[in-house]
């Protein structure tokens, strides 16, 4: 159980330095899309390529995206963590589970 | 409440969180307008079997294991969440994580495929990320290709008995990167190279999008070690309902 608790908290460590590595390492890019990028490369490969269709409705600007992107992002989590809640209380308050190591025998 | 509402409700409530997996798109999907036509079909009309059968693998969810689907939410919104977040990379460009691994190994991967069209829709419409027109290019790399691979290489691991956590860490992260591996081979195919050919391109494609997408599968295969955890800490009886568990498909009680 210890154990366990040790690797949860070394691999968040480690997600959030391999996250944060290129920020500090590349200095003069602003990471954008990898698939603008793409875009790019379809250019090179086919310069009189023109898109056939376009996305029925776009985002005003930067800042709507965003937003549509942090609602996005906390619903989610927001979700996770009511299960995540619901199961820790529920192992709390009627411990009865069997310990995970029995779950795989 | 009658029973006819609670699964209402339910259901409702793994609507809001296939729609939460919705809106992944942003760095890698094809966007909407650049694939021709003739492969916008051919992407789409293979698609339609797996969607099937995940349409009766969440029915099956939804009416034996009722107890999951809180579970079945929590994987839908993983997956909403990783969709969210674009991490810089070291090729100097962002990309996103897929999210549908974990759900895949839980679950099965037909269940992610209907999940992860929602969020693909989703996308597409609110966001102007991948499109329409590319919906079943996108659905096959993100939803079909990614949770099939997550799903194999985790029942793998297990026959060959792998460290459980070993064997998440790597069909979650090499399911996210054949995401992006069958994205390139699909631009690379529409687009080959006038010198190369398709393999040419191919390659092209995968120098933007498998490169970038490295450092970011492996923080996904750490994160769904860290949520597995979780789950067979706190979560243990329902897990034990699922193939995560038990192995095989959905269909045994």
């Amino acid at each position: 159980m210890k154990n366990k608790k040790n690797l949860v908290i070394i691999l968040i460590i480690l997600c959030v330095f391999i996250g944060a590595f290129p920020l500090a390492y590349i200095k003069n890019s602003e990471f954008g899309g990898s698939d603008g990028a793409a875009e790019d490369v379809i250019t090179e490969i086919n310069p009189e390529y023109k898109p056939w269709a376009e996305s029925i409705i776009a985002p005003p600007g930067g800042e709507t995206e965003s937003l549509l992107f942090a609602l996005q992002a906390s619903f989610g989590t927001g979700i996770v963590c009511f299960g995540f809640g619901y199961y820790f209380a529920r192992k709390k308050f009627k411990p009865e589970e069997k310990e995970s190591e029995e779950l795989f025998r | 409440m009658t029973s006819k509402e609670e699964r209402f409700i339910k259901l409702s409530v793994v609507m809001a969180m296939v729609f939460g997996v919705t809106q992944n798109t942003y760095a890698m999907h094809i966007m909407e307008g650049y694939l021709p036509l003739k492969y916008c079909l051919f992407y789409g009309v293979i698609c339609l079997p797996f969607l099937a059968i995940g349409v009766v693998n969440i029915n099956k969810i939804v009416n034996e294991h009722r107890k999951t689907l809180l579970l079945l939410a929590m994987m839908g919104a993983y997956a909403f969440v990783l969709s969210a977040l674009k991490i810089p990379s070291v090729t100097g460009s962002s990309s996103h994580p897929t999210g549908t691994g974990l759900g895949a190994i839980i679950f099965g991967p037909c269940v992610m495929s209907v999940l992860g069209i929602i969020v693909l829709l989703f996308q597409a419409i609110l966001l102007a990320h991948g499109g329409l027109t590319t919906l079943g290019a996108n659905t096959v790399s993100m939803a079909i290709a990614g949770p099939f691979v997550s799903y194999g290489i985790f029942v793998l691991a297990k026959k060959l008995k792998v460290n459980r956590y070993v064997g998440v860490f790597f069909a979650a992260s090499i399911g996210d990167l054949f995401t992006y591996c069958v994205t390139s081979v699909q631009l690379g195919v529409a687009y080959p190279n006038q010198v190369g050919g398709i393999m040419a391109s191919v390659k092209q494609f995968m120098a933007v999008f498998a490169v970038t997408q490295i450092p970011l599968a492996i923080i996904e295969g750490f994160l769904a070690v860290i949520v597995v955890i979780g789950l067979e800490t706190y979560a243990s009886r329902e897990l034990k309902e699922t193939i995560y568990v038990k192995g095989g498909t959905l269909s045994e009680k």
